[in-house]
């Protein structure tokens, strides 16, 4: 493998999907089978690189590859003249090699289970077939560019291209309308992402921008892995606000992820975007999109962090993110317990475990949260998929029984599935387990428990504030530990155990092979991916350098991070919140499955709170209320009727007459000064014409006499020259 | 003597040709036209052109006058609507005339300027014989003498293809 | 002999007679006669000049002689001309045939 294609490599991961993009929308967009095969042939050799470079990478070392990034960047701007060149490129650090050693398992993953959910071979293939692997494929080539991306700019650039997929895959079916005029149609829920996530965008530029008048460069290697450059930045403060300009950036910074990794204020986009498509879904919600935001804060972590050491009082940024992430993770955990729709809890509960790793960053672990990145992809994509699954099983069912009103994706209409759709049953189980981390044999277990042994940590050594931060994360988190056990066992108790509650379910049957082996791999790697971060001390005992992940993604940092030393406490509250909730989950779902008709145990239970929960605290109402409305108000009103119609269109209009006028002017002028004139002229032609007519008499001898006259004259005339 | 002679002939040369200009009958005109034409002949004879005499003599008096005369018995009428003789300028003309007179004679005079002195002028020799070999003679005047025999024809032709009385089935 | 000038003269006066009638007369005829008179004065003053300066050479005869040809060419077809229109017309008044008027 020469040198320079393996420096080529993490420029030309985006390529084989745009490729694929170009191709299917250009030419396969009629031929089905060539359209997927071209996007699978894509995210297999995106699989390919992956692997070539993981080799590469783990070959070279962690510190030699942090100091030597594989990749390779080029002149692309020239600023100031030609004095100074912006450069733009890609390259793979041991943080890249953390992402890459997901994303491209899970797209491929995603984009095969595809080819089985649009119904490929079966009577009802969805009719825009080929699309939608178009857009998978530039969906997968924007995240490709954000991970490799070597500076700010073009992860930004990817960053936007997955926004603008997220809208077209979220309103994928754009013709799809509702009777219910509330429900919201994927139109509607396309434009809300993409307006939601605009508004951290725009911070986030803004604070792209703050950053590069600071630093005069956008590259991470000039930026993160510079002490200087970030003592400078932590030390200059903004003037007007009390914080530091790094910290300000930070903040700007952090607000991009508060909309694209839908945390709290800008959740609300997340659990519309189920209206797209379940690998959309899927690739959204745990492989890409969301996950983007997380590696975004993730990798400017030192910036965010700058001056702050291990255990010391909390950065700005860090405040808001422990504070926004574990309320987050809290707070959509609550609103998943009362959803029936199989898809919404999976959202809500990806909204929370975000909020888990942004609140690990909040304390300061940065690695716990690249781990749980990474952990949570593989378990969250399985869940989607096997969700997929599940519906395609119940609308399968509703073919069979011509009952196409049932919604098949309400859980309180599934039910006794195990037994229909075995192998989605126990997949789904895996996942389930992971994301509620059942201790030791799931992987979400392992970065769960990081999380909160580095929160337990900051709380009991913290300095200045980071200790009350600490105490804030690690509650909160435990406490949303155990709904998320709790609502997980809820989620597999309605949907598979127990008795068949509709007709759809009844007649369910298992999915295509195409659609499990996707299920079945990433199974494999949610139980197995969580051993590679096992902690070196773990329960007292030192078991060596078994921490791979940490041993490796540290070493991106300047200052490898030391890993928090064991402590029991964080890892028995860990097993007990999982326990509170997997058993209570047991006994209300599992040990009295739910009847046909019956209603959910917990509405009862709950009472009113319940329907708080179940209207997600009418999120949606309030800033429908206060900010849409308003601004609809000020659209139409203000900006249209009056500064569009009155003003603009009223200069225009007296523009208009004005120039009519000089029209007219014109007009007038032309019909009496020049018509008139050529006319007068014409006029006095004519007068002339007539009296000379009154020479043609007709009568010889008149003419005779004329001639006559003429000779005289001319007689005169050389007489007169003659006699001279 | 010769002057004498000659103020005869040209009393009847102008006194014919103010005749002709100022009768009111057509006939009287006519009649006053052969005078003068006879005046000019006699001139001629002094001049010493007699063969130009003798066809003044017959072709102007014996032919054209003469033509004249049929011309203006064919298109009298019993009842002559006019009885104008002049038409309505004539005042003009007369003016114009009287002008161009004078200004003959100015330009005459400055040539030819008026004596009363008698001239002296060569001899002719023999003038009809030479004037008849001038005619005959292809270095001399056959050419239009050819020429003014066709120009006769032509006239002849044309005088009679105009003149002539037209049928009820011909066309004009 | 008479001084040349004289038959000048009298050729002059004779011409502007003729051009009086022309212009002056109602009557075709009369016209015609005028005519007449004006190719005489013409032909007076030829036959002077030739015998007062080239008496000699025949050319000035020859010049006359083809002048009485074509007056009296002229005078046919101008006759035969007026006879037509009086056919027409019935009057031979010049002053009405003012068809080409405008």
């Amino acid at each position: 493998m020469s040198h320079e294609f393996l420096n080529l490599l993490p420029v030309l991961m985006p390529v084989p999907p745009l490729i694929a993009f170009f191709l299917i929308v250009l030419f396969t967009n009629r031929v089905r089978w060539l359209s997927h095969t071209i996007a699978v042939l894509a995210t297999v050799i995106c699989v390919v690189f992956g692997v070539i470079l993981l080799t590469e990478g783990w070959h070279m070392g962690s510190h030699d590859l942090a100091h030597h990034p594989v990749g390779e960047s080029t002149l692309w701007l020239p600023i100031d003249g030609v004095s100074h060149w912006f450069k733009m490129g890609g390259m793979m650090d041991p943080l890249t090699m953390g992402m890459l050693f997901f994303v491209p398992i899970a797209i491929f993953c995603i984009v095969f289970y595809s080819i089985g959910y649009m119904g490929y071979g079966t009577s009802h293939v969805d009719k825009y077939y080929s699309r939608f692997f178009a857009f998978l494929s530039l969906f997968a080539a924007g995240m490709f560019t954000l991970v490799v991306a070597d500076n700010l700019l073009l992860l930004f650039v990817g960053w936007e291209v997955m926004g603008l997929c997220s809208y077209l895959l979220i309103g994928f079916w754009y013709d799809k309308n509702y009777k219910d005029p509330n429900q919201i149609t994927p139109r509607q829920a396309a434009v809300k992402a993409f307006i939601t996530t605009r508004i951290g965008d725009v911070l986030m530029l803004l604070g792209i921008a703050y950053l590069y008048t600071q630093a005069g460069t956008l590259s991470f290697s000039e930026i993160l892995r510079n002490e200087e450059m970030l003592h400078q930045l932590a030390a200059a403060t903004v003037p007007g606000l009390g914080i530091s300009v790094a910290g300000l950036i930070g903040l700007l910074l952090f607000a991009g992820t508060v909309g694209k990794s839908a945390q709290f204020p800008l959740h609300v986009w997340l659990p519309d975007a189920m209206e797209g498509p379940t690998p959309v879904s899927a690739m959204i919600h745990s492989a890409a999109m969301v996950s983007a935001g997380v590696y975004m804060v993730v990798r400017m972590f030192p910036l965010l962090s700058a001056g702050w050491h291990h255990n010391g009082p909390p950065t700005a940024p860090m405040v808001a993110m422990g504070l926004i992430g574990a309320f987050t993770a809290l707070f959509a955990s609550t609103i998943a317990v009362a959803q029936n729709d199989i898809k919404r809890v999976l959202a809500y509960s990806t909204i929370a475990q975000l909020g888990y790793m942004i609140a690990a960053l909040g304390v300061g672990a940065f690695i716990a949260a690249a781990f749980h990145l990474v952990t949570h992809a593989f378990f969250k994509a399985l869940l989607f998929l096997g969700s997929g699954s599940v519906i395609h099983g119940m609308e399968h069912g509703a073919h069979h029984t011509h009952d196409h009103d049932t919604d098949a994706q309400d859980m309180m209409n599934m039910g006794g599935l195990k037994s229909k759709m075995p192998w989605t049953f126990w997949t789904f189980l895996i996942g389930g387990m992971a994301l509620s981390g059942l201790p030791l044999i799931t992987a979400g277990f392992w970065s769960k428990d990081e999380i909160l042994a580095e929160s337990f940590t900051a709380m009991i050594h913290g300095e200045g504030g980071m200790g009350v931060l600490g105490a804030w994360v690690f509650i909160l988190l435990a406490v949303s530990a155990a709904l998320t056990a709790f609502y997980t066992m809820r989620q597999i108790g309605l949907t598979f155990i127990g008795k068949p509650r509709t007709k759809l379910a009844e007649h369910a049957h298992e999915s295509t092979w195409t659609m499990i082996l996707p299920l079945v791999i990433l199974a494999i790697f949610a139980v197995a991916a969580g051993w590679l971060g096992i902690p070196d001390d773990f329960l007292g005992i030192e078991w060596g350098e078994i921490n791979t992940f940490h041993h490796f993604v540290g070493a991106a940092l300047i200052e490898h991070p030391a890993g928090v030393l064991f402590n029991w406490i964080p890892l028995l509250t860990s097993i007990l919140v999982v326990g509170l909730g997997l058993y209570g989950g047991y006994l209300v779902y599992w040990q009295r499955p739910v009847e046909e008709g019956a209603p959910d145990p917990i509405v009862e239970r709950l009472g009113p709170t319940h329907e708080v929960l179940k209207n997600k605290y009418y999120f949606d109402e309030f800033y429908d209320k206060y900010f849409i409305e308003p601004t609809k108000y000020v659209a139409a009103k203000i900006v249209y009727e009056w500064m569009d119609r009155k003003i603009i269109d009223g200069f225009l209009h007296a523009v208009g007459k004005g120039t009519e006028a000089v029209a007219h002017r014109f007009r007038q002028f032309d019909t009496i000064v020049i018509n008139g004139g050529v006319d007068w002229l014409k006029d006095r032609f004519l007068d002339f014409a007539q009296a000379i007519r009154s020479f043609q008499t007709g009568k010889v001898q008149e003419y005779l006499w004329h001639s006559l006259i003429m000779a005289w004259a001319f007689a005169v005339l050389l007489v007169l020259v003659l006699s001279r | 003597m010769i002057y004498a002679v000659f103020v005869l002939f040209v009393l009847m040369i102008l006194g014919g040709g103010i005749g002709v200009v100022t009768s009111r009958n057509i006939i009287r005109a006519a009649a006053a036209l052969i005078l003068s034409l006879f005046g000019v002949a006699g001139l001629y004879v002094l001049l010493e052109a007699g063969f130009m005499a003798a066809v003044q003599i017959l072709v102007y008096i014996g032919a054209i006058a003469i033509l004249i005369i049929f011309t203006v018995m064919m298109t009298q009428r019993a009842t002559d609507p006019t009885r104008l003789m002049f038409n309505t300028q004539w005042q003009w003309s007369l003016a114009v005339a009287v002008v161009f007179l004078l200004l003959l004679v100015y330009t005459l005079n400055l040539v030819w300027p008026f004596t009363t002195s008698a001239e002296t002028v060569a001899s002719t020799g023999d003038v009809t014989f030479e004037l008849g070999r001038a005619l005959m003679d292809p270095e001399g005047f056959v050419l239009p003498f050819e020429v003014a025999s066709i120009l006769l024809l032509g006239a002849m032709v044309g005088a009679l293809a105009v003149a002539r009385e037209r049928h009820d089935d011909e066309e004009e | 002999m008479v001084p040349l000038s004289w038959y000048l003269i009298v050729s002059a006066l004779l011409f502007c007679i003729g051009v009086f009638g022309v212009l002056a007369r109602r009557n075709a005829i009369a016209i015609l006669m005028s005519i007449e008179l004006m190719l005489n004065a013409v032909n007076l003053n030829l036959i002077a000049l030739w015998r007062y300066n080239f008496p000699e050479y025949p050319t000035g005869l020859a010049f006359a002689v083809f002048v009485f040809v074509v007056a009296a060419a002229e005078a046919a077809v101008g006759l035969a001309l007026i006879i037509s229109i009086y056919r027409q017309r019935r009057h031979v008044v010049v002053e009405d045939m003012d068809l080409l008027k405008f």
